[in-house]
């Protein structure tokens, strides 16, 4: 469990990108930060691994303060994906994959075995090991880095918009391939996107954040658009409006469901 | 022309293959002084030049002093510290090294900085201590930007090193002042080609070093483009992150 206790950020040029923010995330499910940019998330996201420390408040894991932990130590106990993979140009796919256990001590042989067995979990064919970052595809490179982020088998999965940059078709293979891992794996993930549909379809909790680091909700998806905690997050979620606006029609008995513009959603199952 | 041709034909002269102040004897003397003069600017220039490609800290100071430096006369350097520290090898050593340091600096900080910080923030966001950030990711990743530093102040050290026969008997400057005080042209110009053939030879050298170094994951990516070319003018690449840093 990471615990946020009336965390701020302010950084020396007098920004504060995150202002008492209190969060329990609850371990084993997904809970996703969205927001648009300058919301702080990223920020929030960058204080469990201590890449940047609070100037108030507390940050928990386990009930421990993360600072009291060396972050070096922290940081090898914790995986973290990030946008464009992050990977070591200069290194196999194989070698950037068995970097943290190498880091941490383990054999070599073993790390590399390890390192293997991860690109089976992640859908890589075992013939890309000896390829660098350069020559894979974004959604390669993409699964290299989940495949990193899992190497020391972390109960943490810290994750910042790591579909960003990849086209759609690739990404929502990436988000089925990450449910179908967290369904195998039951990590506690923490992901940021300013996505509102991939947080919807990722997370189990969903924090909205807004500029200026503040929490407007968090609660599960259903509960969010059942009931938006104000305006700017049944705005954000688009609850009014579009494909999440929906309405039944009765056609010749049965009951259709049509969004906003009346475009057909679905029939209602009986 | 016919001087010139007078300068080669007093290379390949036998006689002055052998005995005392020897051509060999001579290359060895300045190869000798241009390994001291850049080990010693070496050990000074490339750790500050690393902190500072490192940390971002301190770039303006290092900017300055290798401005400065560079714009000191060397001879001016030599004559001053020659009158101070007397004849022999100590003047023209330190006249050097400052020769030297400029471009080592400039080629160490620009390599390090020319690594893509997104790269340097996954490597310390998986848990790399800041020395292993050094050894492990920028310096490979630079090494090509820090090698063109490395050569271009050999090329200077070589060139110069000539200067080191004005307070010493010592290197190829030797058959320089020698010919020039004697009117021996022949020697004067010949003296002169062998500096310029060693400099080119030594540069080859380091042109192909340069190459050896890019890694291989990058030479994947760029092909031809990084090999052309000095590298310095591809510090700078990558975006700095800005969302959630500390400083």
């Amino acid at each position: 469990m990471i615990e946020f206790r009336r965390v701020t950020k302010q950084f020396p040029d007098g920004t504060v990108a995150v202002e008492n923010v209190d969060i329990v995330i609850p371990p084993r499910k997904t809970t996703v930060l969205v927001g648009s940019s300058g919301s702080g998330k990223t920020t929030l996201l960058r204080m469990i691994n201590r890449m940047v420390d609070p100037s108030g408040g507390q940050v928990l894991i386990d009930g421990t303060d993360v600072a009291t932990v060396d972050p070096v130590q922290l940081r090898r106990g914790i995986g973290y994906v990030m946008q464009n993979s992050g990977l070591l140009p200069h290194r196999t796919v194989i070698d950037n994959v068995a970097t943290v256990p190498l880091l941490r001590g383990t054999a070599k042989r073993q790390a590399y075995d390890r390192a293997l067995e991860l690109m089976d979990t992640v859908g890589l064919d075992r013939s890309l090991a000896d390829r660098y970052p350069s020559q894979l595809s974004g959604g390669q490179q993409q699964r290299v880095g989940v495949a990193r982020g899992l190497a020391v088998d972390p109960n943490i999965l810290l994750m910042d918009e790591p579909f960003g940059a990849v086209d759609p078709i690739v990404r929502a293979e990436l988000q089925q391939e990450l449910l179908r891992l967290q369904g195998e794996l039951g990590k506690t993930v923490v992901f940021v996107t300013h996505d509102i549909d991939e947080a919807f379809l990722l997370g189990d909790q969903v924090v909205i954040m807004q500029r200026g680091g503040k929490i407007s909700q968090a609660a599960s998806p259903t509960e969010i658009l059942a009931r938006p905690a104000d305006a700017f997050v049944a705005d954000f979620v688009g609850a009014d409006r579009g494909k999440r606006a929906l309405h039944l029609t009765d056609v010749d008995g049965r009951r259709v469901v049509v969004d906003s513009d009346g475009r057909p959603a679905g029939v209602l199952a009986p | 022309m016919n001087l010139f041709l007078d300068g080669i034909a007093w290379i390949l002269d036998p006689a002055n293959w052998t005995g005392v102040g020897s051509i060999p004897e001579r290359i060895g003397q300045h190869l000798l002084i241009s390994a001291v003069v850049l080990v010693i600017a070496s050990i000074i220039a490339l750790p500050a030049g690393v902190a500072v490609g490192h940390s971002g800290r301190g770039k303006e100071p290092a900017v300055m002093v290798s401005g400065g430096l560079r714009a000191l006369p060397t001879l001016g350097v030599l004559t001053l510290f020659a009158l101070w520290l007397g004849i022999g090898l100590q003047a023209p050593v330190i006249a050097l090294v400052i020769l030297a340091i400029p471009p080592l600096l400039a080629g160490a900080y620009a390599g390090l900085e020319s690594v893509d910080r997104r790269t340097i923030d996954a490597a310390r966001a998986m848990g790399m201590r800041e020395d292993q950030i050094i050894g492990k990711v920028e310096l490979p990743l630079g090494m090509p930007i820090v090698v063109g530093g490395i050569r271009s102040a050999t090329l200077q050290i070589i060139a110069t090193a000539t200067l080191a026969a004005y307070v010493a008997d010592f290197g190829l400057g030797r058959y320089i002042f020698a010919g020039l005080k004697t009117r021996d042209y022949a020697e004067m110009l010949g003296g002169s080609i062998l500096v310029i053939i060693l400099a080119l030879a030594i540069d080859g050298l380091f042109a192909i070093t340069q190459r050896l170094v890019v890694p291989h994951g990058v030479r994947a990516a760029r092909g031809s483009e990084l090999r052309s070319g000095p590298s310095r003018s591809r510090a700078a690449m990558g975006r700095p992150i800005t969302e959630g840093n500390q400083e």
